[in-house]
């Protein structure tokens, strides 16, 4: 069975947490051991968080390295700059084509980098830029982010499209299932 | 069957299977999932007590009665509830009775990163440390029994890492526990001087046979591999030096209180080099030195800080990881902040304005330490806002204590900010305390707590009433206020440093993230009429960016809450529903 290492990075708030959580019962699901390490607390509250997924036969330290990550999903792109050090050279990033101002660049401190993605795709070739954002609006539900993203990962493991769905049904909850399913294949077709 | 559980779901889990009926505990990170989740199970009796002392009480209390019953906290909360702890060690139990505690090595979210370990040492109370959540889920059920075959309390001590990993949990059903015959006996549960020497002769009797349970449990175990390296390490620990040493022996420590000698002694002496992995200080390090074991540990790696296991590749097997030239630019950090729509945002931007002295405390209002908004001068621990507004008067006389308040929340006002209040009326002096009432324990994730109306359970009960409480103190001057109506909050806050006698002002607001709470439609910039005077952006607010040429507010983010209209002199900041239609 395949090792592979994920990283899902992003703004607290903007559901980093389901998306691991998705993730984390899809393999499972498909027999691999898995640990996933979640954020919980300070930094959710607008920080900057990762949450790691690991998927092998046996899975010892939660934590995913420097240049150890095979997929990076990042849901905000100063985030996926952060964190890129942590990708394998050949490694995919996903990346939301969303900016959100942290608050150092808010009160003029700092500034935001500019062309972040075409900076990353010069180093990181396996790069994918969505408009989750977009996206999810268009399929009604603006919270819907994570599952767009989702989809769009999902054709980079080997997971089947069906465990994915089926995952979806069970973890997210029962009202928001079809707007989720629709976000999901929004993004897996994207 | 088998489930991905976070460790907290586990150690819930494993209590629950463990026949507990009574849990109580104060929320704090990384601990609250496991309350959280035993509030689930309708067979368990949950509470969030007013803080960790009287969770921890309450479990004495249900233990003596009979019941098994456990206490949850991170690893500050156990400085508050270390005075039951050492008691009850001398007291020992009924039913089984297990402390879990949680320490957050890197301070994700915790003021410090104290080690727990030594409480165990300290109180001699037994300490089991699990490395997976299916180690979180066994261990609690061993510790159950161990407490009630040893008569002593337990700590199930986990990190961060552990507490919020999920991994593979495999389930069993529940025990039938029939609550222990409750009978008074003075000898055992009254703690007076004669009794307690006899019980003091007990521990002691009771730690020697720990440490021989210890060498022969099973709780610590020997993996061996090439001997040439051997390792001890426990917890998360253990997982990063199994990434980074590969095939080599270990000695794997899940009772880390009282430690195995004679399986240290019998592992030192078959492997070359013998390293002890452990985060924080070098608690089982210098156990290990104390039987005259050579041992390589603290003098290669550090007491700050977490683990990884390329920490543990570079420091001790010299393995440099290749770094990357890329990205070649500073990356602006990205702090915590205060959500769009928050109360207490209203509350620093007066604060800030009117240049006071923030006797600050813990709670999402600490952030209110941080550019733009910063205002805040201290955070020590829960409670010491108040205490420490006090004290600075008494040090720098009454008109400094003019231009100083105390600010907590609600849930920290009931966990230790009362005592301090009474202080205050009772050694004179004239402390302003603003009380940050937004309806619910914010930061450690929504928790209910006597001022909010309702139990761990969502069941309605009595509210504390904050004013009664304020009034029947002592307090004469009382004031509730809106902190987004900040003309009148403003106007409140000066009459009340102003005053010639102690004050409470309660800033009534309820947090944004409730799901009570309605949003209005995002808010938009009239770029005609915006003049770029930026006062919008000094109440930092995240939504609110500054793209250099123009102001824009992200509506993705935004909330409606208006706060940012009351501060644009020019009528710029509309509701984006209304503009250009
Ligand atoms: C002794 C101790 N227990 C628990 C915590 C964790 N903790 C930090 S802040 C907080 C509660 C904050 O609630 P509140 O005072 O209502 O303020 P809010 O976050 O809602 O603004 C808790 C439980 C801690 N830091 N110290």
């Amino acid at each position: 069975m395949n090792k592979i290492s994920i990283m899902i990075v992003g703004v607290g708030g903007q559901g980093t947490l389901l998306a691991s959580r998705i993730l984390g019962a899809a393999a499972l699901k498909k027999g691999y051991d898995v640990k996933v390490s979640e954020v919980h607390g300070m930094s959710q509250r607008g920080g900057s968080v990762v949450t790691y997924v690991k998927l092998a036969d046996k899975v010892y330290s939660p934590i995913v390295e420097k240049g150890e990550a095979d997929i990076i999903l990042a849901f905000e792109k100063l985030e996926a700059l952060r964190w890129i050090d942590h990708l394998k050279k050949d490694g995919k990033l996903i990346v939301n084509d969303q900016r959100i101002d942290p608050m150092p660049v808010i009160t003029g401190v700092a500034k935001y980098p500019e062309n972040i993605i075409e900076k990353i795709k010069v180093n990181y070739p396996n790069t994918i830029a969505v408009d989750a954002l977009q996206i999810a609006k268009s399929c009604g539900n603006l919270r819907t982010v994570n599952v767009v993203l989702i989809g769009v990962m999902a054709k980079s493991t080997d997971i089947e499209k069906e465990v994915w769905i089926e995952t979806i049904k069970e973890v997210v909850p029962q009202k928001f299932v079809d707007v989720n399913i629709k976000a999901f294949e929004a993004g897996y077709n994207a | 069957m088998k489930k991905l559980m976070l460790g907290n779901e586990a150690v819930a889990r494993g209590a629950y299977e463990a026949g507990v009926t009574v849990a109580a505990a104060y929320p704090g990170t990384p601990s609250t999932e496991v309350t959280e989740t035993l509030a689930t199970y309708d067979e368990v009796y949950c509470e969030w007590s007013p803080n960790e002392k009287v969770a921890l009480e309450t479990a004495i209390g249900a233990s003596f009665a009979g019941a098994r019953a456990i206490c949850s906290m991170k690893h500050v909360g156990l400085n508050v509830a270390a005075d039951p702890l050492f008691t009850a060690s001398y007291t020992g139990v009924n039913g089984g009775l297990v402390i879990v505690v949680a320490d957050d090595p890197g301070m994700h979210s915790s003021q410090n990163e104290q080690d727990s370990r030594f409480y165990a040492r300290s109180s001699k109370v037994p300490m089991l440390e699990p490395a997976d959540s299916q180690e979180c889920r066994d261990f609690i059920k061993l510790a159950f029994e161990i407490s009630e075959q040893f008569d002593t309390p337990v700590i199930l001590r986990l990190t961060t890492r552990i507490s919020h990993s999920r991994s593979l949990v495999e389930m069993e059903e529940r025990i039938d526990y029939r609550l222990k015959e409750y009978r008074k006996d003075v000898a055992k549960y009254v703690m007076m001087p004669g009794m307690a020497r006899k019980r003091h002769v007990e521990v002691e009797k009771r730690m020697a046979l720990l440490r021989e349970y210890s060498n022969t449990c099973g709780l610590n175990v020997i993996e061996w591999g090439s001997k040439d390296i051997g390792v001890i390490a426990g917890g998360i620990a253990y997982q990063y030096a199994r990434e980074a040493f590969g095939n080599v022996s270990y000695l794997k420590i899940g009772m880390v209180y009282p430690l195995p000698d004679k399986l240290i002694a019998e592992f030192a002496k078959e492997v070359k080099t013998l390293y002890v992995i452990e985060e924080l200080e070098p608690f089982i390090e210098d156990h290990v030195r104390k039987l005259g074991i050579k041992v390589i540990g603290k003098e290669c790696l550090p007491v700050t800080g977490e683990y990884s296991s390329q920490l543990i590749k570079e420091r001790i097997l010299g393995i440099r990881q290749e770094t990357s030239s890329f990205p070649d630019e500073p990356i602006p950090v990205r702090p915590p902040v205060m959500c769009p729509g928050c109360p207490h945002r209203g509350t620093f931007y007066v604060l800030k304005k009117l240049k006071l002295t923030v006797s600050g405390d813990i709670g999402c209002y600490t952030l209110g330490a941080t550019p733009p908004t910063d205002s805040v001068d201290t955070c020590v621990c829960m409670g010491a806002s108040v205490g420490m507004a006090h004290g600075m008067e008494k040090a720098r006389g009454k008109e400094f204590g003019k231009k100083t308040v105390a600010i907590i929340g609600d849930s920290t006002f009931i966990h230790s900010g009362i005592t301090g209040l009474i202080n205050v009326v009772y050694n004179k002096s004239n402390s302003t305390v603003i009380i940050l009432d937004n309806s619910i324990t914010g930061m450690t994730g929504h928790q209910d707590n006597p001022t909010t109306g309702y139990t761990i359970k969502g069941e309605p009960t009595k509210q504390t009433d904050l004013v009664m409480l304020a009034k029947a103190i002592g307090i004469e001057r009382v004031r509730v206020v809106d902190p987004y109506d900040l003309q009148e909050f403003e106007k409140v806050v000066r009459e009340e440093t102003e005053a010639d006698e102690p004050s409470v002002i309660i800033a009534q607001r309820p947090c944004a993230l409730l799901k009570r709470v309605k949003h209005g439609s995002p808010m938009k910039i009239n770029v005609d009429k915006c003049r770029k005077c930026r006062r919008c952006l000094t109440i930092g607010c995240p939504s609110i960016a500054n793209k250099g040429d123009r102001i824009e507010i992200n509506d993705a983010l935004c909330v409606g809450c208006g706060l940012c209209t009351k501060l644009c002199s020019f009528n710029a900041i509309e509701k984006a529903g209304e503009y250009n239609e």
